[in-house]
């Protein structure tokens, strides 16, 4: 039967994180007087959303090795080595989160459909949920609207504040106007690439889950088609099926928010940590080198196996020898040998090698 | 998934070191699993060169309540409903390694130009679809073997499978088994 305890710290941290949006919200529409009331549906999503990741986000960074990562990467971060730990976290926050440049060693084609497909999620958030917001609207330049013999500008403003001008009919406009029309082509091609992988991968589709992998696919290309539906529809069909793409692109997107602290989307929120192991391991490194009592040869860093034996700890998991060494001394190749080494001497006890 | 209606929940498999000569052929067969990507993830290794020339074979060993998945900081190790511990959830795993230094057997490997921890997933292409791994179809010696105990009981009358290891003081239970002396029960690692 489903059962769930409420998580009193991370319910608590959630609760202020959403009334801080809501109070953003106010703050940043001016009173709601530059909210689209037309995004009210996608507000609500966003809302909940938030709520929840930060929520699960809270509840993740309790379990003892993500706190252990989590404490870590802030305390090297803002050691004496601020510069270069710095550098070395933006350098490899643009490499792997920008670019996600991560994946390109498991696959050119796995890449080029992740980075598209997250350059165009991206693209779309950093437009849209400010829109949702209330935090930017645009506006006509009173002054060369009331002249019909210049050409338009249009005024970008962000919490209110007007931040830049294009003349309509520019590349600018342009560009700004169908942003998320190309986000959503490079989804769909992100997506396309992703789901031949699934059709043709015999790992993948051996080990694969329709909630787990399908799922998160069917929806993204939702979003976008019916995304672009809105646009297009309006170039090219008259605006007939509007209110079928509005609802749609509604409904699917607000699934997608919901479902972000449940499902795969949340590795979205989970991957910066990869940055906060570099820095952990090349801090560990710098300090010194743990030594493998069977191989004799370095295998990670002191720092890694001392915190190992601390988190083990704290888990309930104890490989303490005679109270002084620990299994987690040995390197991998040293605890497969020990184990071999083991093997031999119970069947050299029982007087059979084989049996 | 619905490949695992096949998986075969009375195959087991059984492990006997001693057995091993190093041929390297379950090397080369692990590569061919496909829910590894083609990387071999099989552990074959001197024990200690210099003295002997012992080899050791490690797979997964599938343990039930997985030290590796225990101390992973983002939750991307998974067991399912057949005990099989699947490698790391690419979407997740961060490269922390700690999987492959707390594995008591030594098994996770952290492949460096993906970023990513690997380890055998019990052929799971293969096994989900009611075939033995490849590794166990190539072992020319039994070091590596996947059918029933009642084969195994038939195979080697002197010897049993244990799945209890301890590891110092902590006791480790696995899906796959050792096979060890008749009357043995746990193979104590450190005495």
């Amino acid at each position: 039967m489903f059962s769930y305890h409420l998580n009193k710290k991370a319910f608590w941290i959630a609760a202020l994180a959403t009334l801080l949006l809501l109070a953003l919200v106010f703050i940043g529409s001016r009173n709601l007087q530059n909210f689209d009331a037309a995004l009210i549906a996608y507000l609500f999503g966003t809302v909940f959303a938030t709520f929840g990741i930060v929520y699960r986000y809270a509840v993740w960074l309790q379990r003892p090795p993500t706190w252990l990562y989590f404490k870590r990467t802030w305390q090297i971060l803002f050691s004496g080595r601020f510069l270069p730990y710095l550098w070395l976290f933006l350098r490899k926050s643009v490499r792997n989160i920008g670019f996600q440049y991560f994946i390109r060693p498991r696959g050119g084609r796995r890449w080029w459909g992740h980075f598209l497909l997250a350059t165009g999620c991206m693209l779309a958030f950093a437009v849209t949920i400010p829109l949702t917001l209330g935090w930017i609207h645009f506006t006509m330049n009173p002054a060369t609207s009331m002249d019909p013999a210049v050409s338009k500008l249009y005024e970008a403003h962000l919490f209110g504040f007007k931040v830049f001008e294009f003349r309509l009919g520019s590349i600018i406009a342009s560009l700004v106007f169908n942003v998320l029309s190309w986000s959503s082509w490079l989804v769909i091609i992100g997506v396309g690439l992703f789901i031949y992988r699934r059709f043709t991968n015999g790992g993948l589709i051996a080990t694969q889950s329709f909630e787990g992998d399908w799922l998160p696919l069917v929806l993204l290309v939702a979003i976008a088609v019916t995304g672009l539906g809105l646009s297009y529809d309006y170039a090219f069909l008259g605006g007939t099926t509007y209110e079928f793409m509005a609802v749609t692109h509604a409904v699917t997107v607000i699934v997608f928010l919901v479902w972000i602290p449940f499902g795969k989307f949340f590795h979205i929120i989970q991957r910066p940590a990869q940055i906060g192991v570099y820095l952990y391991h090349t801090e560990g490194n710098r300090k010194g080198m743990a030594v493998c009592p069977h191989t004799g040869k370095e295998f990670t860093s002191q720092q890694h196996v001392d915190d190992l034996k601390a988190l083990t700890h704290e888990l309930g998991i104890d490989f303490t020898i005679n109270g002084q060494r620990s299994h987690l001394d040995y390197s991998p190749e040293g605890k497969r040998s020990m184990l071999a080494q083991a093997h031999l001497k119970a069947r050299q006890e029982s007087g059979r090698y084989f049996g | 998934m619905e490949t695992a209606n096949y998986y075969k929940t009375d195959m087991e498999f059984f492990i006997d070191m001693q057995r091993c000569i190093g041929c390297q052929a379950c090397v080369v067969a692990c590569a061919e699993c496909e829910t590894n990507g083609h990387e071999s993830m099989i552990h074959v290794n001197y024990v200690d060169r210099a003295h002997t020339i012992q080899t050791t074979v490690q797979v997964c060993m599938h343990c039930e309540d997985p030290v590796c998945a225990r101390v992973c900081p983002a939750d991307a190790i998974s067991k399912d409903e057949f005990g099989v511990v699947h490698t790391a959830n690419t979407a997740r795993c961060i490269g922390c390694s700690n999987c492959v230094m707390a594995c008591p057997f030594g098994v996770p490997f952290k492949q460096e130009q993906y970023d990513l921890m690997m380890k055998c997933n019990l052929c799971y292409d293969r096994t989900s679809a009611g075939k033995k791994p490849m590794c166990a179809t190539v072992c020319p010696s039994g070091a590596l073997y996947y059918g029933t105990r009642e084969e195994m009981r038939r195979m080697r009358p002197q010897s049993s499978p244990v799945n209890h290891f301890l590891f110092g003081r902590e006791e480790v239970t696995t899906k796959v088994n050792v096979m060890m002396p008749a009357d043995a029960t746990v193979l104590r690692v450190y005495e």
